[in-house]
């Protein structure tokens, strides 16, 4: 079932979004050549707690960091480490916020220095993705038009959309339904109604769409092990579009 | 934090155990202990030993599995 929630309710996940945005605004600062991803965490925390909210990843499921950083290759849930950000990096810093009993998800991919026109590109392409995601989120639409319409625009760039994440509902708990994948066929799944709010978030790789787990059960890479880039916001479905509840 | 998508995979049930649970024999070798889905109670579809079944893993947890499907 895909909960509609209430003005009551959406004003809670708005401020875990406020407290989200004004997280990434603080660690864009950060990220540079010499910085560990652990440092970054450790901001990350320090920032959500200072503004009454609650770092949502740590403890998910047994996952160890405040925040996911993933670097390069990696796709998704990279786990904060001593690894040292350098020139020519791209990082995917993805945050989860629960502010009362609400959550907020939203994630961004940054380049660290001069970045290879592969990367520049990839980064430019997800980012325009996830807002082409957003654009079809609207009522009447069914979930599956959001995913197809991130599929033609990628693809149509000649990147590749990842099958084993999808984006999904959020609001009580940090994974609701629906589950909204990045690729397939329009006009399918459920239809949009006012009060659905979503985390929409595309995870793009460089080369092939299949990724593999390692060792430590958590980070994602790509199996070939080419760049993977990730946007992500959470958004409310209103009458007169979607809302973006993490940014500003 | 992105959801993950089950993984599929084929098996055959080697034992039932209490409580509707069940130790399936995946075609890979490696033997996993699987629940069954709502769906497949709902609908009382019989499970014994020697059944072909189709279930779904956690990538986080691959000891683990829910079966969907009965195979016929």
């Amino acid at each position: 079932m895909i909960v509609l929630h209430s003005d009551e309710e959406i004003a809670s996940i708005r401020r875990a979004g406020q407290i989200l945005s004004a997280t990434l605004a603080k660690l864009k600062k950060y990220v540079k050549p010499g910085v560990t991803t652990k440092e970054l965490d450790a901001i990350a925390r320090d920032e959500i707690l200072a503004r009454n909210g609650y770092p949502a990843f740590k403890g998910y499921k047994g996952f160890p960091g405040n925040i996911c950083t993933s670097l390069n290759e990696v796709v998704v849930h990279g786990i904060p480490s001593e690894r040292k950000l350098k020139e020519g990096d791209i990082i995917s810093i993805d945050v989860g916020v629960k502010f009362r009993d609400y959550f907020a998800d939203a994630a961004v991919t940054l380049g660290i220095g001069s970045l290879n026109e592969e990367a520049k590109s990839l980064i430019k392409v997800t980012e325009k993705s996830l807002y082409i995601g957003i654009e079809n989120a609207k009522v009447g639409n069914r979930v599956s038009d959001i995913s197809c319409k991130i599929q033609e625009f990628v693809e149509s760039k000649g990147f590749s959309v990842v099958r084993a994440f999808v984006g999904h509902g959020i609001g009580l708990k940090l994974h609701e339904e629906p589950e909204i994948p990045n690729f397939g066929k329009p006009g399918t799944g459920p239809r949009l109604e006012p009060g659905m709010v979503f985390a929409i978030e595309p995870m793009i790789n460089a080369g092939t769409y299949e990724v593999e787990i390692l060792e430590d059960g958590w980070t994602a890479v790509t199996k070939d092990r080419h760049l993977s880039a990730h946007f992500e916001h959470t958004i409310l479905v209103r009458d007169d579009g979607a809302e973006i509840l993490t940014e500003n | 934090m992105p959801k993950e998508e089950p993984i599929t995979v084929e098996g055959k049930v080697s034992e039932t155990l209490p409580n509707a649970m069940f130790r399936v024999e995946l075609t890979n070798g490696h033997k996993v202990l699987a629940h069954v889905s709502g769906k497949m109670r709902m609908n009382f579809i019989r499970i014994l030993p020697g059944d072909s079944v189709t279930l779904e893993l956690s990538p986080y947890d691959l000891t683990r599995g829910r079966i969907i499907r009965r195979e016929k």
